[in-house]
């Protein structure tokens, strides 16, 4: 294939040179349709065994830079920049199908919020697992890929996996049904874990139990994991990394702890004051941010969030550079929170704590 | 409006106890709904399913009441039996103090008046061919109000709409929005209460705290009485003063929220409160695992 269109040296977040450690390094990577630019120059890496996570609302692109990651961008959709993954001699960008199908279900691995929708409802589980370990001749015959599959659904902790291979997809719950669709992903050890949403359609006991076997999944088998949501709880909870992501653009990313006590850009501060459901105002409101999310492709230019950020300037008519303040952190912003300020935005540890 | 209701009695048996004052808003009585699944076998029918087995409680006017519970714990049976869609196999629902068991569809009008609903999927609950001007007009239309157009104006500014946004189509609206629409076609007959089903579950954060502000307000403006029903144990814990908590189709503890989340009782509460993720659990170093054990105090 051609390389990609895009090589131009990466001016991003984390664009220092790669390490042999590096399992995804995303360069540049825009995604357009007609004269709209969903997604701008996305720019990060991700390290054997390290937990991504990328949050932010509907429309922000999340979705859309996970879906180029894997190349199944819906049609009419085009990404430009590059994609590389370890292990792969070729840019996931422009690969053609061919190609892609090679990748994916053997480097590359995703887990979607539906499982409903990503398993065959006319086929058993078990030959569902044995099919993905069978394309890749990860295993020689029917019968090992067999065995193997139902050793994975055990690992998935479903009851008598033995007995669950031979049933069909209908015939399990929502948390049981992602569970056999996180033993098909991990089946070939993949080098990443894509999950989008994952857990959003689940009872919270149950996703609490998916999202332990996800992490335990990675962990086992070193992958890199890139985690798509919008529940901050949850990133938090499952991720060591995150990126933040608004109007198609990452505006701040860094380590969890840091991201998430001591934010530095508006928009981070003001998605940790929304999600916070114990400090009210004195009304016993909840902190909010202003307006809504702007359809795809209509963000304001220069900084996608100033038309509801209470600090934009003029300045903010220009897009902001991103700051590096780490190897892997920085934020988007002319008028970030102020470092020793931004004490009191931390989550409040007090009853919530320590529970569990 | 001419419909002849059963007066209301205080001395029926549904009155809850002694306690004299106002009547309950909701009182739900030893209510059971046994469904049949359709037939599996020709020799023998299959098994009933008791979505709800025994459920008791009471709202007084103007609480804040919560229902938590995770998929098939018959919280949705429970809401259906609420707004009279639905009868219970055994047991009685008062609204307002009046029965509404056994009553037939004419004579539940009162029911729709006092009581209204919003769910879940702002989108698959909004007609997608009608304008949301008549979307809010429509429990007015049932009822032959006057004046139609003024009362949908000044209800989309209730909720925090233009007034133009009456010309216009539902997919036309960010989930948000549409929420919003919902609860503006709820006010629209001036209930007393509000049921609310999972109502910000489908929401981006940021919304999410908007439209839960906009419920806080017009309960209080309004005096309302609202049962918000949740799988998510930390939005009703903001948004109620007590809550019930559901589980194989009965309630395992009820009692006031603050209570309920710092001493749970019982082991399922227990374990949902453990499961929730939050931030300050997160960031203390709760991990996924954790989430995965039951709380242990």
């Amino acid at each position: 294939m051609t390389p990609a269109p895009d090589t131009a040296p990466a001016t991003g977040p984390a664009s220092g040179q790669g390490s042999p450690d590096d399992v995804l390094s995303v360069r540049n990577l825009d995604v357009t349709v007609g004269g709209r630019t969903l997604v701008e120059d996305v720019d990060f890496t991700i390290r054997a065994g390290e937990r991504v996570g990328l949050i932010g609302e509907s429309g922000s692109g999340k979705s859309l830079t996970a879906l180029s990651v894997m190349g199944l961008l819906p049609e009419g959709l085009r990404a430009t920049g590059s994609v590389r993954l370890a292990g792969v001699g070729h840019d996931l960008v422009g690969a053609d199908e061919a190609r892609m199908s090679r990748v994916r279900g053997k480097e590359i691995a995703m887990v979607f919020q539906e499982p409903m929708t990503a398993l065959n409802p006319t086929m058993k589980v078990g030959r569902q697992i044995a099919e993905v370990l069978l394309i890749h001749r990860t295993r020689p015959d029917r019968a090992s890929a067999s065995a193997a599959a139902v050793e994975l659904l055990a690992q998935v902790g479903l009851p008598d996996p033995a007995t669950a291979a031979d049933a069909y997809p209908h015939q399990f719950s929502g948390g049981q049904r992602q569970r056999v669709v996180l033993a098909i992903a991990l089946a070939n050890d993949p080098a990443l874990l894509v999950c989008d949403e994952p857990t959003t359609a689940l009872d919270v006991t149950v996703q609490a139990r998916v999202l332990d076997l996800i992490v335990r999944g990675v962990q086992d088998r070193r992958s890199a994991m890139l985690f798509i949501t919008h529940d901050l709880a949850v990133v938090a909870t499952a991720c060591e990394r995150v990126m933040v992501m608004y109007g198609g653009r990452v505006v701040e990313s860094g380590p969890v702890q840091e991201v998430f006590t001591r934010p530095r850009h508006r928009y981070t501060r003001g998605l940790i004051g929304a999600s916070d459901l114990t400090a009210v105002d004195d009304r016993g409101r909840l902190a909010t941010i202003p307006g809504s999310v702007p359809p795809a492709g209509r963000f304001p230019a220069g900084c996608v969030f100033r038309n509801r950020c209470a600090h934009a300037t003029e300045a903010c008519a220009t897009r902001p550079d991103w700051v590096p303040t780490g190897p892997d952190s920085g934020y988007a912003c002319f008028h970030p929170v102020a470092e020793s300020g931004a004490r009191g935005t931390a989550v409040p540890t007090n009853q919530e704590a320590g529970r569990g | 409006m001419a419909e002849q209701l059963p007066p209301v009695d205080d001395d029926a048996p549904h009155a809850p106890g002694p306690r004299t004052g106002p009547v309950d808003a909701i009182s739900v009585r030893d209510v059971t709904r046994d469904y049949r699944r359709p037939r599996a076998s020709v020799r023998r029918p299959s098994p009933p399913v008791h979505a709800l087995r025994g459920v008791s409680f009471a709202v007084p006017q103007g609480q804040r009441f919560g229902i938590v519970g995770e998929s098939g714990c018959g919280k949705s049976t429970l809401l259906r039996i609420l707004a009279g869609l639905d009868q219970p196999t055994s047991g009685s629902v008062a609204i307002d103090g009046r029965d509404i068991t056994g009553l037939r569809e004419r004579q539940l009008r009162f029911v729709r008046e006092r009581l209204q609903l919003v769910f879940q999927d702002p989108m698959s609950a909004l007609d997608p061919r009608m304008r949301v001007g008549d979307i809010v007009a429509e429990p007015l239309v049932a009822q032959g109000h006057q004046n139609r157009k003024e009362r949908v104006t000044e209800l989309l500014e209730a909720v925090g709409l233009r007034a133009d946004a009456a010309d216009r189509y539902p997919h036309q609206f960010s989930g948000g929005q549409r929420q919003r629409i919902s609860i503006a076609r709820a006010l629209a007959p001036r209930p007393k209460i509000i049921v609310a089903d999972e109502p910000v579950s489908a929401l981006d954060v940021s919304v999410r705290a908007q439209v839960l502000n906009l419920i806080a307000d017009l309960v209080d403006e309004l005096s309302l009485t609202l049962v918000f029903v949740s799988h998510d144990l930390s939005v009703v814990r903001h948004v109620c003063d007590r809550v019930a908590v559901m589980h194989g189709g009965q309630i395992v503890e009820s009692g006031s929220t603050e209570q309920v989340y710092e001493e749970p009782q019982h082991s399922y509460t227990r374990k949902l409160i453990a499961a929730v993720p939050t931030l300050g659990k997160a960031l203390s170093g709760v991990s996924a695992a954790d989430l995965n054990r039951e709380y242990r105090p």
